[in-house]
């Protein structure tokens, strides 16, 4: 299993931790990766503004990848779904390929068959598996309730994104169960995290992220885990600028997917970058068993 | 009498540019927060910054940074070998020159009793040094001109320093070449050092240097006697040997002069030596006068910008000493373009072919909002908008060889030029996400204004949407919109809603609010009709369109297919791009 690895822009600058534990954990479960330090921006934060600079920026991207004749692995949910777009818009229409490839070509690149995207949990779920998975477990969690947040760029638009029934998704609550940990039922696990309006409506944003929070702190959990970069600063660095805005008492500290399985996993903390998180999460190994 | 007067005026100017740049440290201001320091804070407060990071335990990272990234350019070497030993080959082999060669009356005499120019190791070392900037000027030339990586600009300064070494080293090459030859020169030395200036007497000595030091001369050609060879090496070496070395060590300028000796004799008539001699003194001092002007200046900027950006951070320097490095950081550019080549965003520049888009050519724009030049209303704008369409991914910071915080440069112009009199639509977007993470640096009116501003500019446009009742007149329906909507997949969906109002109903941004029209303007199933009957105001100027998560709720919900969230994405360019129009 080898395949290229997309960070795209906010997690070697903002996130490292997410990167850290899933070379950890990819590279415990015998998933090669090969860094293209020459990929871009995923075009998903253009959208708004100019579609075809951001059909652009995936296009490049997917080329890359296919240049290397790897499949790519992407860590953020809002870059999974914009690089599946990219890629069924160029291979639904042939008038944009070319258009895009024109300009491509003047680096030598061409968007051809496209290569497999594939985000971080389908590629554990479904290349790796969750037996082989769970035959590396060597520190199970055990009473740990956790609030799995889907993202909604993973799941919808569920035609383009294939990621799991968009409707009733079990492929994340299976990878966090592996764990050991619980994955509670909740009302608002298949709601957005409020990350796509941080920035240009704070407001709006922040009582979206406050709602999930709330409703899933009282729906029993003990963390939220989440695979995503936006949502996990949003429900990080965010959460902790909510706390400090709004007061209140609705801390519920996010783990990322990689951070809670690298722990059953065996692997140690620092690697994993738990130390790195806004709201510290370091307690969470008091789940696990020894 | 030409050499000194030259000298001294290029000198002069050289100093005088040289307090100049260095004084618009104190003085110019990068960011708002700099504004509140005058330069009677920033010049005291940089001194005592010195003074207080060499005696302390910072001494040692400069120290670190010096020989590193300086000396050795660490950071060009991590970036592209090929470009590290472009500027190694140039930047090393000329202060090698410098020093040894044109700094010579004070540092090499003053080291080697015995010093030269034409001896033995410095005649060789001359050739060589030049000889190495030229391959690296060559370098240059082929990385700018002919590899043509993606997206490098190439402007008037970097063509200028091109130019002016490179007349620089081919005149000192010429001038070496046409010495070797030269009868004139010959004769004059001969002149002034031989015993006897009779020909007959000086014969073997010429035989000699024709024979083995390249001279030209107008009479003696070979074959050669051996004897007379011999008694030629006895005066050589009683008179020439102690101050020269066979010119074959000058081994450039040797084979040129070797290509050249058929017209040796008509160009030493001509003086052509001569004029070699002034072209490169004078394309020295030149360089020199005009050096504080041009890029060439980043010999002192970049450095410096390197030293203080390894010993201050955000938390500890006072915006005093931020200020004033903020304004050396401009000066520190190179426009070697490694920024825009790791830019994540560089690839949109293809599509929106705004340059500022790309860092190497914003810095140089802001340059000029820095020194407040006239840019016009559109110049600016281009300006901010090239700034924003950045998504802070901190690659231009890591890469910059000159240490430039470029993320931070960025952040502060911006927020600068967001209080000006333009509004920046990609505000509302993820692009503003790190604007939001970095909200506690901003006073909290000047966080809100441009968002309202980029909004309220869209609006502006669409006076339906200010009417409370929003009464359109019956008119045919407009066609413009419905077939401008092009661009995502199956945009044209939109004419199958049949008005269940599912979108509106799943919308996590309509159910946040109890009176969501009265904020949202229009929901999102009466903006799927405002497409469907043309009407570009409602279309275009509710809140919705802007609050909207992108979360694909109503999308994948829409019992007709109707592709809700894509027809929005489509409606947000074009709201946009007819705000620019207007």
């Amino acid at each position: 299993m080898k395949y290229s690895f997309f960070l795209g822009c906010n997690i070697p600058a903002r996130l490292k931790q997410y990167e850290f534990s899933s070379r950890a954990v990819l590279g415990r479960l015998g998933v090669e990766l090969v860094d293209i330090t020459d990929f871009n921006c995923c075009g998903y934060p253009l959208r708004n503004i100019d579609f075809k600079a951001s059909i652009l920026s995936s296009a490049r991207n997917l080329a890359l990848a296919e240049k290397e004749n790897l499949n790519m692995i992407v860590l953020c949910k809002c870059g999974f779904g914009m690089l599946k777009y990219a890629d069924h818009l160029m291979k639904e229409d042939p008038s944009l390929k070319n258009e895009i490839n024109t300009i491509l070509k003047k680096e030598g690149l061409e968007f051809k068959e496209g290569v497999e995207i594939k985000h971080l949990l389908t590629v554990l779920y479904h290349d790796v598996g969750i037996d082989s998975i769970k035959e590396k477990i060597t520190k199970p969690f055990s009473e740990l309730k956790i609030a799995t947040h889907y993202g909604c760029h993973a799941l919808r638009p569920s035609e383009i994104v294939e990621f799991d029934d968009p409707v009733n998704p079990t492929l994340f609550d299976k990878l966090v169960e592996v764990t050991g940990a619980e994955s509670i039922y909740w009302q608002l696990r298949l709601d957005c995290c409020g990350a796509p309006l941080f920035g240009s409506n704070d407001d709006l944003s922040m009582d979206l992220t406050e709602k999930k929070l709330s409703n899933a702190k009282e729906s029993g959990a003990d963390y939220l885990c989440d695979a995503c970069a936006y949502c996990h600063m949003q429900f990080d660095t965010v959460q902790g600028m909510i706390s400090n805005v709004r007061g209140g008492n609705h801390l519920l500290p996010a783990i990322l997917y990689p951070q809670l399985l690298g722990l059953s996993l065996g692997i140690d903390g620092d690697t994993l970058g738990l130390g790195m998180n806004q709201i510290d999460i370091t307690s969470i190994k008091g789940f696990l068993l020894e | 009498m030409v050499y000194n007067i030259s000298l001294y005026i290029c000198l002069a100017i050289f100093i005088i540019g040289l307090v100049y740049k260095i004084s618009r440290w104190f003085f110019l201001n990068v960011s708002a927060d700099s504004k509140k320091t005058d330069a009677s804070k920033r010049f005291p407060s940089a001194i005592k910054g010195i003074i207080l990071t060499i005696f302390s335990a910072k001494f040692f990272v400069l120290v670190k940074v010096f020989f590193l990234d300086i000396i050795f350019q660490r950071k060009i070497f991590k970036e592209n070998f090929f470009r590290w030993l472009t500027h190694m080959l140039i930047y090393g082999a000329f202060m090698l020159l410098l020093l040894m060669h044109a700094l010579d009356n004070f540092i090499t005499s003053s080291l080697f009793a015995e010093y030269s120019p034409t001896i033995n190791p410095f005649l060789f070392l001359r050739d060589l040094f030049g000889a190495l900037v030229i391959i690296g000027l060559c370098m240059a030339l082929y990385r700018r001109f002919i590899l043509k990586s993606p997206r490098l600009k190439t402007n008037s300064m970097d063509n200028y320093a091109i130019i002016i070494l490179a007349i620089i080293m081919v005149s000192g090459l010429l001038l070496q070449s046409t010495k070797i030859g030269s009868w004139s020169i010959y004769s004059q030395m001969v002149e002034d050092y031989a015993d006897s200036t009779d020909p007959e007497d000086i014969k073997p000595l010429t035989t000699l240097w024709v024979k083995d030091f390249g001279i030209v001369s107008p009479d003696i050609k070979a074959p050669f006697d051996t004897e007379i060879i011999e008694q030629g090496r006895e005066i050589h070496e009683m008179s020439c040997a102690s101050c020269h070395s066979r010119p074959q060590w000058a081994f450039v300028s040797y084979s040129v002069a070797k290509a050249i000796k058929g017209i040796a004799l008509g160009l030493d008539k001509a003086r052509i030596h001569t004029l070699f001699w002034y072209i490169h003194f004078l394309a020295c001092f030149i360089g020199l006068a005009y050096l504080p002007f041009s890029k060439l200046f980043h010999i002192f900027s970049s450095p410096l910008s390197l030293l203080a950006n390894s010993v201050m951070d955000k938390k500890e320097s006072g915006p005093a000493n931020i200020a004033t490095r903020q304004a050396l950081e401009l000066d520190a550019c190179t426009h070697c373009g490694a920024c825009t080549s790791h830019c994540s965003v560089g690839i949109v520049f293809e599509e929106i072919q705004n340059p500022n888009i790309l860092p190497s050519e914003k810095i140089q724009s802001l340059k000029r909002v820095v020194s407040k030049r006239e840019l016009g209303e559109i110049g600016l704008r281009l300006i901010l908008d090239g700034t924003y369409m950045c998504t802070n991914c901190h690659r231009c910071t890591d890469v910059c060889p000159a240490g430039i915080n470029l993320e931070d440069l960025w952040f502060n112009v911006r927020e600068d030029m967001f209080q000006g009199d333009y509004p920046e639509f990609s505000a509302l977007s993820p692009l503003s996400f790190y604007r939001g993470l970095m909200r506690d640096a901003i006073p909290q009116d000047d966080y809100k204004r441009p968002l309202l501003q980029a909004r309220e500019s869209i609006a502006a446009n669409c006076k339906l949407m200010k009417d409370q009742d929003k009464v359109a007149i019956l008119t045919p329906v407009d066609k413009e919109l419905q077939g401008s909507m092009l661009l995502s997949d199956q945009a044209s969906t939109f004419s199958n809603c049949f008005g269940c109002q599912t979108c509106t109903n799943v919308c996590p941004v309509v159910a946040n609010f109890d009176n969501p029209k009265e904020v949202l303007g229009l929901l999102p199933h009466q903006i799927m009709y405002s497409v469907g009957l043309g009407i570009k105001d409602l279309a275009f100027g509710s809140n919705m369109l802007w609050d909207c998560l992108t979360c694909y709720q109503c999308q994948e919900q829409c019992p007709q297919g109707v592709k809700v969230t894509d027809i929005l994405y489509e409606l947000k360019n074009l709201a946009i791009k007819n705000a620019y129009k207007d």
